[in-house]
């Protein structure tokens, strides 16, 4: 590269807009930041720069940006923010891909910690919910697990790989900020724990937590949650999954309360 | 103390919730604190899998092998009795993440499969795609969710660990953390406290690591007292794709399942690697090492690429980088066992690695070393003594470590899919420990004087206020990139004394520079400039202890290595049958096969050697060729 090919390249700058808000219950508003372009930049490396030398376009000096993030390729889940108005991970969001200026935004379905850090416990609650674990007897050695075909594994292993981000509520038209709808990831999880040779033994409790207020029937089918998804779990199938387990129960339901209605009300 | 006691965990990986898992399975209270969600802990990126020698594959494999594998793989520097266990813990760990729903891949029989590591001949890696660390993690987080619904376990996560709180005697009863959200600082009352909180890649800038893995804690327990041992055995781990923000692991497993590292034989070949024909291609982990080929340990082949692309200067283009080819393998094979980094590398570089070779080049992976811990043998079996409140405790009383925060495992290098097998192995020890470490103590660190408690509160409140009034010239995360750049250039596959002590005098620099740092926000709420100039004081604590006890060790043994007082090469394949070269490793050996001691001092790391004992295995040289 010659001379004049490098300080073209030094003296590129990619420009940014960045929601700033000081705390939850303040009002927010944007900063603007110049940084220098490096090949293979994404918007966290560029967020680093910033902190390095915190100063807006006006020449303003601000403190650093707040943001999430901590494995830098996309499976720690921590960096999921609206970027140009589209939720996705940042550490995966290369600038030579983006258009400029940059926008980048909280997510907007869970509460604001602060510029563009935000509070994801409404998942981790949902995990909870669906009781999303295999209740082993202990850590005590007993041998192997149950055996598995590599097939079962190959569609259990894709849906364990949910880090949790949130682009899925983020991005469903039936998650609010005030609502409780679980989303997505948790119905899938509760698909993963039902498919386990081990787990399906408290099928049943998975499939009543997916009923009720904020369960699966909030669900609108929009579909947008497949399509944002960064591990390209599928979603829907899941949801279609579940929902045919919540059918199947309600039915069983309503087939026993006959029943026992009948055996209760025999011949007087 | 009570029959149910309440103890502190801080970190929320693979070490933490094992412990953690321990003591809530015994009926104790546990407060976990964690710097994000623990479910987002660095565990996560660990990809190849976890070993355990079940021998599924007929090969004749066991536990003792594990064993030896392990001690060579790092030089007979590792804590014997330690190591014994582990390996011998293995299979029953590996079955229990199989019980608690881990999708490990599986043979057509439905049994768990296993793939070949680096530095053994034998299959003994169970594996789930290329996220193993993310899928045992979640297993882990699943059953503490568990707990936590249940009431045994609290998580208190964006907490930051700050120090101990100790009595009189010096015996932790407790710690102090800020919530990285409001800014509340408050003490945690413990009958024993276990810091499972990682690695200190970030002391090196750009490395593998998560940007959470300061190392702080483990810092912060240096200069409370805690030992800190080996501190120079850094893994850099020979295939990473370098990057802006960090360089992103491509795991062993690549080679594992059949990757070839290779550079054109013509010095500056421009043609595209998949014109080259093979008879111009230079393999030269497979020409060097015919036994292990691919699969040397990682200090081997870090080494080997590094001076392929300094020495020789045959890297790709003339720059830094290899081939790691996987193309003559079915993208269908690749995409069941290692679609997990395929797709890191799709994502991060843009190209599809099934079609063309991969581009990497060693970066910074793992700390072998860490806070020194003690065990108990068991005499009759020389592993841990089970319930002993020794076992993974560090010189303070009360104070334990696990996972890769302790130095125990892995001595001079660190064998691929053994992280994660020592990080559960030392929490499954470790959690009993401080169980029967609490059993023991007459007194309950919660009748202990609240003066003591309030003291130590005290203390972290006025040092987060001074740095919150720093205004001086100095951006914080400008040093830290100072820092780590210079650890980076000295302090990694090369090392030669006199760029060592430049890096020393650097350090020594930064700290007086810190005094002078602009904390840059002086805002109330998630303030992490404020706790990151915290933060960066117990990293150049840290990377003094790397760069100083690097300095003091004139040997090369595994990830550490210096030309300048390097063994020449034997004259005999078998090193063994060489009786001069024979009689240069044992001198080099009595000298030097020895833990390094830090201790922390105002004047910089005190450094001294203690001698290993090795009632497991008789060292020998290490070869692989």
């Amino acid at each position: 590269m010659d001379t004049a090919q490098a300080s073209a390249v030094t003296t590129k700058t990619v420009t940014f807009r960045i929601w700033r808000q000081d705390d939850p219950n303040k009002p927010g508003h944007f900063d603007e930041f110049k940084v220098p372009y490096t090949k293979g930049a994404n918007v966290i490396s560029c967020l680093m720069e910033i902190q390095r030398n915190p100063v807006t376009v006006e020449g303003k000096r601000v403190p650093p940006v707040i943001w999430d993030a901590a494995c830098l390729e996309e499976v720690c889940g921590s960096c999921a923010m609206n970027i140009n108005g589209r939720v996705r991970m940042a550490c995966s969001a290369l600038i030579d891909k983006l258009e400029q200026p940059i926008t980048l935004e909280p997510m907007s379905k869970f509460p604001v910690v602060r510029d563009l850090s935000v509070d994801r416990e409404r998942m981790f609650n949902a995990l909870k919910r669906v009781k999303g674990w295999i209740p082993v007897d202990g850590t005590h050695n007993l041998g192997p697990g149950p055996r598995q075909s590599p097939k079962d594994q190959s569609v259990m292993y894709v849906l364990s790989t949910c880090i949790t981000c949130g682009s899925c509520l983020e991005a469903c038209p039936q998650v609010t900020i005030d609502n409780d709808f679980m989303g997505a990831a948790a119905i899938s999880q509760a698909r993963l724990f039902n498919m386990h040779p081990t787990g399906k033994m408290q099928s049943e409790e998975r499939v009543r937590s997916l009923m009720g207020p904020g369960g699966i029937q909030d669900c609108g089918k929009a579909q947008n949650c497949v399509k944002v998804c960064p591990k390209e779990i599928p979603l829907t199938t899941s949801i279609a999954v579940m929902n045919r387990e919540v059918t199947k129960l309600m039915i069983k339901d309503i087939f026993f309360k006959e029943e026992e209605q009948k055996s209760h009300g025999g011949p007087g | 103390m009570a029959a149910a006691a309440r103890f502190t965990v801080v970190g929320g990986g693979l070490a933490g919730l094992m412990t953690t898992i321990k003591l809530a399975e015994a009926g104790h209270q546990v407060d976990v604190l964690s710097l994000v969600p623990v479910k987002r802990s660095h565990s996560v990126c660990a990809q190849g899998g976890i070993n355990g020698a079940v021998n599924t594959k007929g090969e004749g494999d066991h536990p003792d092998i594990h064993v030896k594998d392990t001690l060579r793989g790092g030089d007979f520097l590792a804590e014997q009795v330690s190591v014994k266990g582990m390996c011998y813990a293995a299979p029953g760990i590996i079955y229990l993440l199989d019980r608690m729903g881990v999708t490990f891949n599986r043979t057509s029989e439905g049994l768990l499969d296993f793939r070949r590591f680096g530095g053994t001949l034998h299959h003994r890696t169970a594996f789930a795609g290329a996220t193993t660390g993310q899928q045992l993690l979640y297993a882990l987080d699943e059953q503490v969710r568990r707990y936590e619904s249940e009431g045994k376990v609290t998580k208190y996560e964006y907490w930051e660990w700050l120090g101990t709180v100790k009595d009189e005697g010096g015996r932790v009863i407790g710690s102090v953390a800020v919530d990285l959200r409001t800014m509340e600082i408050r003490t945690f009352p413990a009958e024993a406290v276990c810091l499972a909180t990682g690695g200190p890649g970030i002391v090196f800038g750009r490395s593998t690591n998560s940007i959470i893995n300061t190392g702080t804690a483990a810092g912060r327990a240096y200069m409370e007292g805690a030992i800190y041992a080996n501190g120079e055995f850094i893994q850099v781990h020979p295939t990473s794709i370098p990057g802006e923000d960090k360089l992103r692991l491509m795991s062993e497993s690549v080679r594992g399942e059949g990757g070839r590292v290779w550079v054109p034989r013509k010095k500056g070949d421009t043609r595209n690697p998949r014109d080259i024909p093979e008879s111009e291609r230079f393999y030269f982990l497979e020409e060097k090492y015919p036994k292990y080929k691919n699969l040397v340990p990682r200090d081997v082949a870090t080494r080997e690429i590094f001076m392929v692309c300094r020495d020789l200067g045959m890297g790709i283009g003339g720059k830094d980088g290899v081939y790691l080819d996987v193309t003559h393998i079915p993208a269908k094979t690749l995409d069941a066992k290692i679609k997990g980094v395929m797709e890191i590398y799709e994502k991060f570089v843009g190209d599809d690695p099934r079609v063309t070779p991969m581009v990497i080049f060693p970066g910074m992976h793992y700390s072998m070393g860490g806070l020194y811990v003690r065990f108990e043998a068991d005499s009759r079996t020389q592993t841990p003594l089970e319930g002993s409140p020794v076992n993974q405790s560090t010189n303070i009383p009360g104070l334990y470590a696990t996972g890769e925060a302790d130095y125990a495992f892995h001595g001079a290098n660190r064998l691929g899919a053994n992280s994660l097998l020592s990080c559960i192995y030392s929490g499954m020890i470790g959690g009993p420990a401080m169980a029967a470490y609490a059993k023991n103590n007459a007194t309950s660190a919660a009748a202990m004087p609240e003066k003591y408690f309030q003291s130590a509160k005290k203390y972290w409140e006025d040092r987060f206020a001074t740095i919150k009034a720093m205004n001086g010239a100095e951006n914080p995360y400008a040093l830290a990139k100072e820092l780590g750049d210079i650890m980076t250039e000295n302090c990694t596959v090369v090392r030669y004394n006199d760029r060592l002590k430049k890096t020393v005098e650097k350090i020594r620099e930064l700290k007086s520079r810190w005094k002078n740092v602009n904390v840059l926000d002086t805002g109330n709420v998630a303030n992490r400039a404020l706790s990151y100039t915290n933060q960066l004081w117990n990293m150049l604590e840290l990377g003094e202890v790397i760069a100083t006890s690097a300095l003091l060790r004139d040997e090369s043994r595994g990830a550490h290595y210096k030309p300048e007082f390097s063994l020449p090469e034997p004259k005999t394949k078998d090193p063994r049958e060489d009786a001069d070269w024979m009689s240069l490793w044992r001198k080099r050996h009595e000298k030097w096969a020895k833990t390094t001691i830090a201790k922390h001092a105002e004047q910089g790391p005190q450094i001294s050697y203690e001698e290993i004992s090795t009632p497991v295995l008789d060292p020998e040289p290490r070869w692989y060729a």
